[in-house]
Formats: structure tokens, sequence, C-alpha cells
């Protein structure tokens, strides 16, 4: 890929007093529920199945992340990393607790977190019969950005992801699905956000599209300061990008630390010489019983314990 | 002034992304006026078979239906125009963007609106020609420049209605537009669109009272066929309901979208599978 400079916006940002004394993203015993809604007929019958119908999302999560920190938040598919990103986006509110980016609570002051962050999803949501010239130009200027400069900093963007040239202008549904992960990434960049989310945004994209998104991470964080937070699936990317990883299951953060701390405390756990994967980190503070070394004592090993409590499980699932 | 700067941008980016998508769907857009013009031409024919039995009523009816079919148009086209600033969006998407980019709220539905309210005009305007073109009409009298101040007077409270039905949308996924069709229909038939509202039940001319649309046909009526100036009482009398009624319903629709956007955002139905 050629060497292309990526332009920084600070229009937004630039009036903002930063304490850089602060973390830059706190939050503090968030919870969020969700209710399923109810047949109109069950409204005035006595609520037996209340409790089955409530969802907890987000469960007492408390995290702190510092200024020009990568963070990952590794999950399994529901386990509430993007209802987690949703709350820091402004996109929902929590239930319990308190969420802060630079000290700006994100309810009391919205519209300051929103000129503070920016957010990649993991569908690459745009209006398809658009160009991405057209989508991004639609962004850059709700973001403030006049039109000279946002085509200027789209081009040098696109180009930097390796959009070629001819693609700029012809519409968003010939891409393929990477494609317009990319552009989508380039949405976020775009803004040069002090605060960059970023809710799975390599799931889909070919592994040298996936390592090209990971040095443009690196490299918003290094010319920006910007500091990160970014949920996947990928535990090589995790391993590979974050300074930190959390790993969140059923709306709980299971472990926290870097990916080294973690591979460490499971190898022990597991009795291996070696540290372990991430793979294998993940397995062990995802599964259905966390494993403790009382567990490991009583069972005789980390897989020995693994299988029986897997099984123990499925058979309370089964009743 | 950097807050104006970027509100201004904010407003423009709403308009340029919807006529870059009226571009991209032309063919839609033929579509939907030729349905526009068809269902206005079949209304406005009934006018002329008046003349078998009422031949000086003629030209009277068929301006009658004419206006009527127009603000019908006008309407649907401008709610269309409002309601979609959450549909389109969710449809494709993009609605979380939106509601996470650093604007006010103010901005977000204004800068959606004012697209509406020129897509409708023209589109309005388009129809008008054609379907006028079907007909030997006296539009001797007719003050075209009354005529567009009331329909731009009646816009901001449209744009205010379009904004408080546009939570149907947003707060009911799958039907929400669809509900919002009612909106404007109820609203059509309580104004007298095809005739006089005295013909209505009297708790229905309660309700052409207060309905916005009711001023605007009547509006219309005096400037097209009477010639009514802007300045004559008679225009007056429609004109201070709608500068009231643009007052109210604007803050009060933005102040509706919020209590529901505060909703969705408690409840995560701003994205479609929560």
């Amino acid at each position: 890929m050629a060497v292309h400079e990526v332009p920084v916006y600070t229009g937004l940002v630039k009036d903002i007093k930063l304490d850089t004394t602060k973390d830059a993203v706190v939050i503090e015993n968030v919870s969020k529920v969700f209710k399923k809604s109810r047949p109109f007929w069950e409204w005035f019958r006595a609520d037996k199945k209340r409790d089955e119908r409530t969802i907890w999302a987000v469960d007492h999560v408390s995290l702190n992340v510092k200024r020009g920190e990568i963070v990952g938040i590794l999950g399994a598919n529901g386990s509430g990393k993007s209802t987690l990103i949703r709350m820091l986006s402004t996109l929902l509110i929590p239930d319990e607790g308190h969420i802060s980016i630079f000290g700006y609570d994100v309810i009391k002051d919205e519209r300051m977190v929103q000129r503070l962050i920016n957010r990649v999803s993991v569908e690459a949501s745009f209006f398809k019969r658009l160009s991405p010239m057209e989508n991004l130009l639609y962004a850059a200027r709700l973001y403030n950005m006049s039109g000279a400069e946002a085509r200027a900093n789209i081009k040098a963007i696109l180009a930097r992801l390796g959009i070629k040239p001819d693609r700029i202008h012809a519409p968003l549904e010939n891409m393929s699905r990477g494609m317009q992960q990319k552009v989508a990434i380039a949405r976020a960049f775009l803004t040069s956000p002090v605060v960059l989310l970023l809710d799975e945004p390599t799931t889909g994209l070919d592994p040298r599209s996936k390592l090209d998104v990971q040095k443009f991470v690196y490299e918003l964080r290094e010319q920006h300061d910007a500091t990160i937070l970014i949920t996947t699936h990928d535990m090589d990317e995790a391993d590979a990008l974050c300074d930190r990883v959390a790993i969140i299951d059923q709306g709980k953060i299971m472990a926290l630390g870097t990916t080294a701390e973690l591979k460490q405390h499971v190898a022990r756990l597991m009795n291996r010489e070696k540290p372990v994967s991430m793979n294998e980190v993940f397995m062990h503070y995802t599964a259905s019983h966390l494993i403790t070394e009382e567990d490991i004592a009583r069972y005789g090993s980390w897989e020995k314990a693994f299988e029986a409590l897997e099984a123990q499980r499925e058979e309370e699932d089964e009743e | 002034m950097a807050a104006l700067m970027h509100a201004g941008r904010a407003t423009y980016a709403f308009f340029e992304r919807n006529w870059n998508l009226t571009k991209r769907y032309l063919a839609w857009e033929v579509v939907w006026v030729i349905f526009n013009i068809v269902n206005s031409l079949s209304v406005t024919f009934i006018g002329l078979s008046a003349k078998q039995f009422a031949p000086q009523m003629v030209n009277h009816l068929i301006l009658t239906f004419l206006i009527g079919s127009s603000v019908w148009t006008y309407l649907s086209v401008t709610f269309e125009g409002v309601t979609d600033m959450i549909t389109i969006e969710r449809w494709e998407g993009t609605i979380e963007h939106t509601f996470m980019a650093p604007i006010s709220r103010f901005t977000h539905l204004v800068g959606s609106c004012w697209y509406a309210v020129a897509h409708g005009l023209l589109f309005t305007a388009v129809q008008l020609l054609v379907v006028c073109a079907f007909f030997s009409l006296d539009l001797s009298h007719a003050n075209y420049l009354s005529a567009i101040f009331i329909m731009l007077l009646g816009s901001i409270s449209f744009i205010g209605m379009g904004i408080g039905a546009s939570i149907l949308p947003l707060l009911f996924t799958e039907r929400g537009t669809q509900m919002s069709f009612i909106v404007r229909a109820v609203l059509l038939l309580v104004s007298g669109v095809y005739y006089p509202i005295d013909v209505l039940p009297v708790w229905m001319q309660y309700m052409a009272y207060v309905s916005p649309a009711t001023y605007v046909i009547q509006g219309l009526k005096e400037a097209l066929i009477n010639g009514a100036s802007i300045w004559s009482p008679v225009m007056w009398a429609n004109t201070w309901p709608l500068i009231i009624a643009g007052i109210v319903t604007i803050p009060v629709g933005i102040y509706i979208f919020g209590i529901a956007e505060r909703y969705a955002k408690r409840t995560g139905k701003l994205k479609r599978n929560g």
C-alpha cells in the first residue's frame, strides 16, 4: 500500500479543554436491562414471568481507560459488548451507574461527549445508493467540516485504506462488505475523535485489510493521542493491538488486564509452564462456570474441571 | 458564531444528502409524480363533469378539486420527507450515526425538513402545471404571490406536525411509517380538502378550526379563485391562525420528539433489533 499522510481534523475539539489528569473513559458500576415486550393480552395477567422477560445486557460493569490506551473488550455474541459501546456512544441510557468521557457525563453533557467520540459498528451502515464520497461528506458536515476540507480528507483517508479513486464516486451497494467496512472505518477516522469506539470493526475483512486497519488504529493513537476501545472476536487482533483487554460474559467483566498477564494467570491455573493462547484465556473466562483453583484441585486438572462443569450445566439445562 | 456555522453546515448536510438520494432514486420520483398527477386528474375531472347540470360552476369546481388534490400531494410529500428522516435511516442502518452526531435535535429535524418543503413545493408545482394543461381554466384573477405565501406559511406548521408524526417510525419500528399516514389523512379529511368544512359534522368542524390545513386550503382558494392579495382581510383571516400554528407546532413537535428519543434510548429502540 502506498504511504499516505493521514489528515488530523481538530475542528470540533480545539475549543474543548481536556483534563489530562483524568482517565479518558470512566465506567462506574453501569448496568443496562432490557425488557422483552409482552403481548397486550398478558398486560393484566399476574406477572409470574416478569423475571424471565428481563435481560441484564450489562451487569454492574466498571472500567477505566487511560488517555492513549487501546483497550479490547472480548466476549461471546450477546455478552453485552455492543450495549456497552452504545452507552458510551450516547445511543443508550444506562439504567444504573455513570459513564464519563474526560470528565463529561454521557447523559448530562451528551453534546460535548459527541464532539469527542466516534464509532464504527459491526454493520457498515450507509446510504447504500450513495457513493463513499457522498456518505462521508454528509458525515463530515455533521462534524462541522467544510466541504473543501472534507473532500480532501476523504480522498486521503480512503486512499490510505486502499480504496481506489474510481470507487469513491460509485454507489456503495456495488462494493464488497469488506470495502464497505473500510469506508465505515474511514468515516470514524475522518473526524479524528479523541475517543474512538470500534465495535468489531474488522469482522468480514480479509487478513491484509485487517492489518491495514490495525496499522491505521495505531497511527490514529500516535498522531492524535486517541484513546481506543475495541470489541472483537479475533483473539490475535486483541493480542496484537490492545494494551489491556476486558473479557465480558453475560454482561459482567470476568477479567481485566494485559494479554500477557491473563495468559500467565490462566497458564498457572492450567498448570502449564508456557503461557496459553488468548483463545484458551477466552474459553476459561467465558466458560459456563468460572473455573477456580478449588475446582481444579477437586477435579485434578483445568481440562477435567471444564468437562465436568460443562456436563453439569448441560444436565441443568435439560432439566 | 462557531456554533452557528456548525448548525449551518449540519443543516446543509441533510439537504445535500436528501438531494443526492433523490437523484439516485430518480426513477421512483418519476413514478411518484405520475401517480400523483393521475390521482389529481381523476378527482379534477369530477369538476368538469358538472358542466352537464351547472355549467357556471365548472371553473370553480375544477379549481377547488385542483387545490384540494395539490394540497393533498404537498402534504403527502412533505410529511413523507419528514417521517423519512427516521424511516430511511432505520432502513439503511444509519440512524445511530446521525443520532450520535454532535448536533442539536433542532438542527437535525429542521435540517431534514427544509428539503422536504422544497421537494414538496417543486413536486406540487410540476403536478399543477401538468394537470392545468388538461383544462381550460380561467386563472385571470389568480394571485400567485398570495398562493405561494400561504403555502410557505402553512409549511411551518406542517413541519411541526410532521416532526410530531415522525415519532411513530421512531417508536414503532415495523409499521410506524404506515401509522403516520393516518395523521395526514385525518388532517385533510377535517380540513375540507374537496368541500367546505360546514358540511362536516359539528365535532369534525371543531377539529377543522385547529387544523392548519384548513387555513392553507381556504387561503389558496381565496388567492387562486378570488385573487385575494396577501394584505387583504380575507387572507389575514387565514394568515394569523397559520402564524400561531407555526409558533406552536414546531416547538411542540420537537419537544414530543425529544421525549420519544429519550424513551427510544432507554429501551434500545433506536436500533431495529434492540
